[in-house]
């Protein structure tokens, strides 16, 4: 009886240590590494007024292409 | 640079799809896959309000956090970007993401289906800026460019807004101060965190509802 009682945990030690060998199952993927966008383009297509690597021109040129989206700035807004 | 966002209008918004089609004709994405639509809702009521939604490059993405494979990541402008080469099509983001953002071309009802894809703020993916390669997986990078998303540039009514998150919120403020009312910006709470720069999720704190 107590052998085997002594086996059974022996058997049940080994199959509860195996899970102690198990190798990560991440799957290690990782996307590319993205060019800047300030870098510029391979196109023909930029917008005139900013140099492709210069960052602060980049950003100084979106925002001031953000502003055509106020028509405050084209039509001033009727007075109150 | 503050983050790239974008702030959809539903006070101007006119159902009339021009973003959308902005978008499809910009990067040639596929029938089947709408990277951008306009949602109405109470259609057809007097006083329906109508947005344009798409991904909206979100602070803290549920995409990036249930990708089993980390396909995403964020530019330094905060937009939120792919790797179709990584990318399985599992599916996962389409049940995470509160827009319904992601989406996956097919080849019929029973058909296989394909990799994600999303709006890129049109900033393309991780391929060199402007390459063929980049156009035919992402589309046009008009941020490389210099240039913003072809859908807020289009947009008649400027109803959609898109570009720095300060500068963006700050013509819709003055906007609001203007008319007076439609301060609210839905999905703005959702994606960004908090509402922001007067910018408000509610309907209550409308300044001189008539």
């Amino acid at each position: 009886m107590t052998r085997a009682l002594m086996i059974s945990m022996a058997v049940l030690g080994t199959l509860a240590l195996g899970a102690c060998g198990e190798k990560p199952q991440s799957a290690g993927t990782a996307p590319k590494n993205d060019t800047k966008a300030w870098d510029g383009s391979a196109t023909v297509f930029a917008a005139e007024g900013y140099k492709a690597g210069d960052k602060a021109a980049w950003e100084q040129q979106l925002r001031q292409r953000a502003q055509s989206q106020n028509d405050y700035m084209r039509a001033p807004a009727k007075p109150q | 640079m503050a983050r790239m966002k974008f702030i959809c209008d539903s006070e101007r918004c006119i159902e009339c799809n021009g973003c959308v089609t902005a978008c499809k004709a910009e990067h040639d994405v596929p029938w089947g896959v709408n990277r951008r639509r306009v949602v109405t809702l109470n259609d057809g009521v007097p006083g329906e309000k109508s947005i344009s939604v798409a991904c909206m490059h979100c602070s803290d993405a549920p995409c990036m956090s249930v990708c089993p494979v980390d396909c995403f990541y964020r530019t330094d402008e905060g937009v939120v970007l792919h790797d179709k080469d990584v990318c399985i099509g599992c599916g996962y983001c389409s049940y995470a993401c509160p827009f319904g953002a992601p989406q996956f071309p097919t080849n019929g009802t029973f058909g296989l289906r394909g990799k994600m894809d999303k709006c890129t703020f049109c900033a393309g993916g991780p391929e060199a800026n402007g390459s063929q390669a980049e156009y035919e997986k992402y589309g046009r990078n008009r941020l490389s460019e210099g240039k913003l998303p072809a859908c807020a540039e289009m947009c008649s009514t400027k109803a959609l807004l898109g570009g720095d998150g300060d500068v963006v919120a700050d013509i819709f403020r003055n906007r609001v101060l203007v008319r007076g009312k439609g301060s609210e910006v839905w999905g703005w709470g959702t994606a960004y965190g908090k509402p922001a720069n007067g910018a408000s999720t509610q309907t209550k704190t409308e300044p001189n509802k008539s």
